[in-house]
């Protein structure tokens, strides 16, 4: 399973971080910070999997975002990086070419639409069509 | 109303703060605005609660304290409107988790949002509920949300499915509830409905073997296997479609429950083996997706019971992502072949040359997988090859990949190394250049087998010689280099015991001496190397004479030193050069061999963290990733952790006992003190004191690594030992040991009565009292041991702590054999300072170690019962 979600971009400021575990924010601040560090500086020729303390995060950078996920051992490194593009996918679709202050300014919005496309750490929904439409009707509720 | 869009002051805060130039001006508009919030909860204000709110996440995101805003979730899931319990359920995921209390208020609100008419209300709440539930919320909602796992809205359906997975995650006894309706998810044709379904019957089966029992029957699973040839076999599905593929995502959830369903399970495998064979033929494999269904797909084959045919081709798979040419499928590849290695190592094996190169990728993420995957490969008849290989790359490697290659490396040396002589030209290469990684236990290790090679001691000594000339930085390198100087100085000035594949040497005494000078001052040698360096100069006092008074000279320098163990070393050594030639060449004279048998059959349980890691274990676990066990972080991602798990502190215990707040750590007289030539043998241990591996020849001595369980405490006590005070403490005792001039006792004070200090099953322990003369604090024990069972007692050993307040000093036993059915006895005198007497009784906690049958027992009390007035 999935046990958090991190957004960043390349200074280390964080635009989105979902736990499905619980953290203390202590451990939360550290852990966004190590993460960060981890990913940044990778070459990005190497693999988009680094060990990180018993699990592992998959990450995988858009422009100058970092998104990262990190999951358990066994988990399918390879499907995990799909389902990070397939996010990206769905955020450039609703934001209709996405960038960063996009995120930055209707951060709930994203936090909703990660709600519809993954909860309890597993994966929800794999159509990209179904999410958008799903958000255009909570959209309207507004 | 929209919270964001209505009013601009979330827009405005976020673009003030984004416009701040330092962090102190951030600091200050955060501030101001949290202010603001505040005073708008303080006044109960619902018309900008949501927008307060949405403040609050983004200032949380930030890193800022926002507990403040609790409750506000709470009062805003409980008002009415979609907007603002839609906000009020995003605050509540962000700004708490399962443990908070508050969390336990919400459940009411859940539970009518769950029965709510609205579904996107319904909605709402399920997400909330599956991504922070505790146990007890879990218990308390579980009817509901499998109630709605039957809704009519798909939606609502795949949210209830994976909350469902966190309920019973949280609650493993609730698994059975849920088994039918999940069962009716899989005969789904919504896609997110299926996915999640699946994704509920893998957890299910993973907690519960009566749903694994109830999914293998063949009306389930052959319902999966048909579901998975309808995805593969699908046609052009646009909504699902990546890279050409309908749906990855499914296959590979697919893929993973048919593992768990046919791993232990014979018929459950063979019904998948045609839709496997077929996954692993037909997949594409040029896209990520395709590689991502194939690696899934080659691990339930080699997870489910044999087939010859189809592992085959896993394997080749795994051949051909191993060539491929980008770095995530080469590193998926090396991660599966560990596993494969228990299926066929052969084939495997055929891949060695190509793994060997990933060891020296510039990714960090694949030569640490490969390096694994190289250890398991490694075996007596390629030992060689590939230890050449590593110990070539050691030298250019990463610094921060050193410490993990030189464990390796040290590791497969001494599990497969064919003879002694190439194990130590290894060791010597890797402490050359990175003898700085190597942890203690290897080189302890080194010592030991040095020690027992007699014909080598002059070949080693002289390669160690010429090795220490170029790296004398490598400081483990220094230590082994300064020790085989001290004992076979000797042979290296006249090249003693010369093998036909040396190059010639000379080697004057004083260039002897010189080495081990260096070592003395070197800038970066701590207390270890110099203590040890003390005492190889002194053992070469003797065998040099030539160069005795330069040595003293040397010695001498230490005597002002800060550290006490050194001034200590430095001052008596003086005085054995100075004062006692005519016994110096016996007490320096050559240490015994060190008993192999001992130093492994300690170090197996001391050292788990260099050769256990990835042996044999790493094969047991999922994926065959090993992993050293860092206890507290493996708890700290989990899911379950407001089932707080102690850390477990066995080992520790038992230090806290022995070096604990009130008790202090009395002297251990090891039973051989009284061997023949017992003044010999004491000062030989004495001198050995700060090196550790010495102490852990002799084997009586050997107590602590007795019982297995306390093992791990060993380790930490060695570690302990070099520190100046435990180091020097027990260096007192042993010299006055050493000077026989302890007052016999007599019978002069008053008469106290015996007590049985402890008494088993198997051994009993009496104490006689008595006092010196003019000394009422000082107490002399006279301690009784004698054997009640049947059998033989070697290598008894007795010891035994006290608090602070007393000060306890144990002479030599009078042997280390108790003969059977109290045959005979063991006597030891204790002497006991109390310097609360009269104030406080004597109390004394005690450790008796022995061999049965040449098993380890270890048996342990506590004294209370002594006579009052001692």
């Amino acid at each position: 399973m999935i046990r958090f979600i991190l957004l960043q971009n390349r200074q280390g400021k964080t635009r989105l971080a979902k736990y499905y575990v619980p953290l203390e924010d202590s451990e939360k601040h550290k852990v966004e910070y190590e993460v960060h560090r981890l990913v940044v500086n990778r070459d990005p020729k190497f693999t988009n999997f680094v060990e990180f303390r018993t699990h592992k995060v998959i990450y995988r950078r858009y422009a100058g975002l970092f998104f990262s996920l990190c999951v358990d051992i066994t988990d399918n490194e390879l499907a995990y990086l799909e389902c990070i593009h397939l996010f990206v996918e769905i955020l450039d679709h609703f934001f209709s070419n996405v960038c960063e202050l996009d995120l930055v300014f209707n951060f709930h919005k994203v936090y909703l639409i990660l709600d519809e496309f993954i909860l309890a750490g597993e994966l929800q929904e794999t159509s990209k069509r179904a999410i958008i439409e799903r958000m255009g009707e909570l959209e309207k509720l507004e | 109303m929209n919270p964001f869009s209505s009013g601009t002051r979330l827009r405005d805060m976020i673009r003030s703060i984004r416009a701040c130039k330092t962090a102190a001006e951030e600091r200050a508009v955060v501030r101001k605005e949290c202010a603001a919030i505040r005073a708008a909860i303080n006044e109960n204000d619902q018309d900008y609660r949501h927008r307060n709110l949405a403040k609050l996440m983004f200032i949380h995101m930030l890193g800022y304290p926002t507990h403040f805003g609790q409750m506000e979730c709470l009062k805003s899931i409980a008002s009415a409107g979609f907007p603002e319990k839609r906000i009020g359920y995003l605050g509540l995921m962000l700004l708490l988790d399962e443990r908070q209390e508050v969390l336990m208020l919400v459940t009411n609100s859940l539970k009518q949002d769950l029965n709510h008419t609205n579904q996107y209300i319904v909605g709402l709440a399920l997400c909330a509920l599956g991504n922070i539930c505790s146990a007890e919320m879990a218990r308390d909602l579980a009817p509901e949300v499998e109630r709605l796992l039957q809704f009519r809205d798909p939606n609502i359906r795949k949210k209830a499915a994976l909350c469902s997975i966190r309920i019973i995650k949280k609650v493993p006894d609730l698994a059975e509830n849920f088994i039918n309706p999940a069962a009716a998810l899989l005969k789904e044709k919504h896609h997110g409905v299926l996915i999640t379904g699946i994704q509920l019957v893998t957890d299910l089966c993973k907690v519960s073997t009566e749903a694994l029992e109830f999914f293998r029957k063949p009306k389930c699973l052959d319902g999966l296997v048909k579901t998975l040839r309808d995805v593969v076999n699908s046609p052009y599905a646009p909504e699902y479609d990546i890279a050409g593929i309908t749906d990855p995502f499914l296959h590979i959830r697919l893929l993973k429950l048919l593992r768990v369903l046919g791993q232990g399970d014979a018929d459950a495998s063979d019904c998948m083996n045609d839709i496997l064979a077929q996954v692993a033929t037909k997949t594409e494999s040029n896209k990520n997706a395709g590689n991502a269904i194939l690696y899934e797909c080659v691990e339930t084959i080699m997870s489910i019971e044999d087939n010859g045919g189809l592992r085959v081709l896993a394997i080749n798979i795994l051949g051909r992502f191993l060539s491929n040419r980008d770095n995530n499928i080469r590193y998926v590849a090396l991660n599966m072949l560990m596993k494969a290695i228990t299926v066929d190592a052969q084939a495997v094996q055929r891949h060695r040359a190509t793994i060997l190169e990933c060891v020296k990728d510039l990714d960090a993420s694949i030569r640490k997988r490969a390096l694994e995957l190289v250890y398991l490969l490694v075996n007596e008849s390629n030992v060689k090859p590939l230890t050449k290989e590593l110990i070539d790359y050691l030298e250019i490697s990463d610094q921060e990949f050193k410490g993990d290659l030189t464990a390796k490396i040290c590791s497969m040396v001494e599990k497969f190394s064919p003879d002694k002589i190439w194990y130590i030209d290894q060791m010597l290469k890797v402490l050359s250049e990175a003898g700085n990684f190597v942890k203690d236990e290897v080189w302890h290790a080194l010592i030991v087998v040095i020690s027992n090679a007699s014909d080598l001691h002059g070949y080693t000594v002289r390669a160690l010689y010429r090795a220490v000339q170029t790296s004398i930085e490598q400081e483990s390198l220094v230590r082994v280099a300064i020790w085989c100087i001290g004992e076979y100085g000797d042979m290296l000035v006249n090249n003693g015991g010369v093998l036909n594949i040396e190059d010639p040497i000379t080697v004057t005494e004083s260039d002897a001496v010189d080495v081990v000078e260096i070592a003395i001052k070197h800038h970066s040698s701590d207390i270890t190397t110099k203590a040890m360096a003390m005492v190889a100069l002194l053992k070469l006092s003797s065998r040099f004479p030539s160069c005795s008074e330069r040595i003293r000279d040397i010695i001498v320098q230490n005597k002002g030193s800060l550290v006490l163990e050194l001034q200590q070393r430095s001052i008596e050594f003086n005085s054995i050069v100075e004062k006692h030639q005519n016994i110096r060449s016996t007490l320096v004279e050559r240490m015994p061999v060190l008993d192999e048998a001992t130093f492994s059959g300690r170090r197996a349980g001391s050292l788990p963290a260099t050769v256990s890691t990835s042996s044999g274990t790493s094969l047991n676990l999922p994926n065959g990733v090993a992993k050293p066990a860092a206890a507290p972080l493996v708890d700290l991602l989990d899911l379950s952790s407001d089932d707080a798990p102690v850390p477990s502190s066995s080992g520790n215990d038992f230090l806290q006992d022995l070096l604990g707040v009130d008790v202090s750590p009395a002297s251990v007289q090891p039973g051989t003190s009284q061997a023949p030539k017992a003044g010999t043998d004491v000062l030989l241990d004495l001198l050995s004191i700060g090196s550790p591996p010495v102490q852990n020849n002799s084997t009586p001595s050997d107590i602590l690594s007795s019982s297995q369980d306390n093992k791990s405490s060993v380790a930490k006590l060695d570690g302990l030992s070099p520190t100046p005070s435990g180091g020097a403490a027990s260096m007192i005792d042993l010299l006055d040991g050493f000077v026989p001039n302890s007052p016999k006792p007599e019978d002069n004070g008053p008469a106290y009565p015996s007590i049985v200090a402890f008494e088993s099953s198997s051994l009993r322990l009496t104490f006689n009292f008595s006092k010196p003369p003019g000394n009422p604090q000082t107490t002399l024990i006279q301690a009784t041991f004698t054997n009640l069972s049947p059998n033989v007692y070697t290598d008894f050993v007795f010891q035994a702590a006290v608090p602070k307040f007393l000060q306890l000093h144990l002479d030599p036993a009078s042997g280390n054999t108790l003969p059977a059915s109290g045959n005979g006895s063991i006597t030891q005198t204790l002497r006991v300072t109390n310097s609360q007497h009269g104030k406080k009784p004597l109390v004394m906690r005690t450790r008796i170690a022995y061999k049965l049958n040449n098993r380890d027992v270890l048996e342990e009390g506590q004294i209370n019962n002594f006579p009052r007035d001692l």
